[in-house]
């Protein structure tokens, strides 16, 4: 068996009991992303002299009996949505090409304190927004199980990183759905921690009520492991929350008695692809074998959800990528060619003699601003500018914005209803598998239909986790999603393990070209 | 439709985006589809819901005021496209 075939909790052994040195473990991942990735897109960048060195870096100290963090000479591969201080951190978008943030996101201050290695920045779609990783302002990632088909996303690099074997472990952003989709079109194990559980410092922010961070990995169990290091109070995050942090990696072995689960009547109705039904009422099945009891639960605004989340998200986003000026950082329109377009504009309205319009010409900064962003962003964060500008101007704001605002208070009351009856809500993660590259995207709304089964988990702020449960007869993965109560993630990665226990789907891995990378 | 071409451009502005004509047209039927999506959410009966604008129902957080060093202004303005020493730069609004 190769390096690349061990799951983190297996190499950690490994790497601890002297039998093999985190050079040789980085250095067979970072061959795995030379051979593959020039086809499957997954890394922005991977830093291979940086890794090498921290990998040779950790094995000296271990050699020399020094005390080594929780990973110690794990590569990790990171999206490039979390802030590497000095390192380029881009969004995937146009408008931060050339950043390097000033400070390390607290999660990657974690992470370099656990003596992982970072492997590099994985793709995604522009600032978050997206389904299916076409949104990269640089690349499209394909999905390791079909190349003609998108990885989901926005966490697509950070998924099919992992599935093809060029990362262990990876971490990713959840705002609507980012890491538990891809994770399920992939075929790997994620998890959205509650609302709180991870800090947000140095998360580059898309709508900051939702936005979380969390692990992708093979396994449950490898999972326990990351989210054991990124989970934690942050001073510098007041969202985040000041309880202890389970030994997730411990508790983990310990199956769930007596488990209850909830299976959501409106979860089986339209629109969802007849072999995902079948593979997760067999889930279902799984865990009824393994002594849980199966209630069905009501989830009455779900069908409201993804309206709901398509509102809010981007009204917050609308307010937050305010930031991108071409003023503090990030890049800026060509000045030159801007003010010599002002004065033709100028001109040719002074000689039409429209007082009107000329009174309305954008003075420098003003046209400055919009050259910048328009620009800089793609087309689906304008989209998603627009319609929370838009929805939060005058007139709309009461219609749109505080009516969702309604209606999210009404969906968590919903969950908290259904958990009065049930521990955890098994569902579909999305409606069908993978689909091709290219099919929806002159569709946005049909984008955002796809995340009907994941967004309430956010505008909740609950946890979920999306786990491998089967293969539709193209040979596509299928993922199971898994809901809990608040800060129940010990919950949702018990339950995740006794499935893996039971089932050897989260083992299958994809058949990828051998050759030299070239695309 | 729910949006008119005049309100996306009007919009645009608010957002400091500046849309090309294709991108107008296209921005207009897109939102539009989106709007009237929406108004799903006429069907819902929200009297007495509580607006629910985050997850979590902490109250305000307090730190002892402190003093800490911050960013160093030379990091700040690291980045910044267009500086001097210890300004950002932008283009003149004021006056002709």
């Amino acid at each position: 068996m190769s390096l690349v075939d061990l799951t983190a909790t297996q190499l950690l052994a490994e790497l601890g009991s002297g039998r093999v040195t985190s050079a040789e473990v980085t250095g067979a991942y970072l061959r795995r992303i030379d051979e593959h990735d020039g086809q499957l897109k997954a890394f922005l960048r991977a830093g291979r002299a940086a890794a090498m060195a921290r990998a040779e870096q950790v094995d000296r100290r271990r050699a020399a009996g020094g005390s080594l963090g929780r990973l110690a000479g794990l590569p990790v591969a990171v999206k490039d949505v979390l802030c590497t201080a000095g390192e380029p951190t881009t969004c995937a978008s146009r408008i931060l090409e050339n950043f390097r943030p000033p400070y390390d996101a607290t999660v990657i201050a974690r992470l370099r304190q656990a003596d992982a290695v970072l492997l590099g920045k994985t793709n995604m779609d522009e600032f978050a927004m997206g389904g299916s990783t076409e949104n990269s302002a640089f690349q499209v990632t394909r999905n390791p199980w079909d190349l003609e088909r998108i990885p989901g996303g926005s966490s697509g690099g950070a998924a099919a990183c992992v599935a093809a074997r060029m990362a262990p472990l990876s971490v990713g952003s959840d705002t609507g759905g980012s890491i538990r989709e891809p994770a399920g079109l992939c075929g790997v194990t994620g998890l959205k921690p509650t609302y709180g559980r991870v800090s947000r410092y140095g998360l580059v922010a898309f709508a900051s009520s939702l936005d979380q961070v969390g692990p992708l990995a093979r396994t449950a169990e490898d999972a326990a492991l990351l989210l054991e290091v990124l989970a934690g109070h942050d001073p510098r995050d007041s969202t985040s929350i000041d309880r202890p942090v389970p030994r997730y990696t411990e508790s983990i072995h310990r199956p769930l008695e007596s488990l209850r689960i909830g299976l959501v009547r409106e979860h089986f109705g339209e629109g969802l692809d007849g072999e995902v039904e079948a593979a997760v009422r067999e889930a279902v099945r799984v865990y009824r074998s393994l002594g849980a009891a199966v209630k069905e639960v009501s989830l009455p605004h779900g069908k409201y959800a993804v309206a709901t989340y398509y509102i809010i998200a981007p009204c917050e986003a609308s307010s937050n990528l305010a930031r991108y000026d071409g003023v503090h950082f990030g890049s800026r329109t060509d000045e030159r060619r801007m003010s010599a377009e002002l004065e033709a504009e100028r001109r040719e309205l002074e000689r039409a003699g429209d007082q009107r319009r000329l009174a309305d010409l954008d003075n420098p900064l003003i046209r400055m601003y919009r050259r910048t962003r328009s620009e800089g962003f793609g087309a689906e964060v304008k989209r998603r500018i627009m319609l929370g500008t838009y929805a939060l101007s005058a007139g709309y704001y009461d219609a749109y914005y505080l009516k969702a605002l309604k209606v999210r208070r009404l969906i968590r009351q919903d969950f908290d209803r259904a958990f009065g009856e049930v521990d955890l809500i098994a569902g579909p993660v999305a409606p069908t598998p993978a689909y091709k590259i290219g099919e929806k995207i002159d569709d946005p709304l049909a984008m955002y239909l796809f995340d009907l089964y994941t967004v309430s988990t956010n505008l909740a702020g609950i946890g979920g986790i999306s786990i491998p449960c089967g293969f539709s007869r193209e040979g596509l993965p299928i993922g199971l999603q898994l809901q809990a109560p608040p800060f129940e993630e010990e919950r949702l990665l018990r339950a995740a393990h006794m499935f893996q226990q039971a089932t050897d789907w989260h083992t299958r891995r994809p058949e990828l070209d051998g050759g030299n990378g070239a695309a | 439709m729910a949006i008119s071409r005049n309100e996306v451009e009007k919009v645009s502005l608010l957002a400091r985006l500046r849309l090309s004509e294709e991108e107008l047209e296209k921005m207009t039927s897109q939102m539009g589809a989106i709007l009237e999506y929406f108004a799903l959410l006429k069907q819902v009966n929200t009297e007495g819901a509580e607006p629910m604008a985050h997850a979590l129902d902490v109250s305000d957080v307090f730190r002892p005021d402190q003093l800490r060093p911050s960013l160093d202004r030379e990091l700040a303005l690291a980045e910044a496209p267009h500086r001097d020493a210890e300004c950002y730069l932008v283009p003149a609004v004021l006056g002709e």
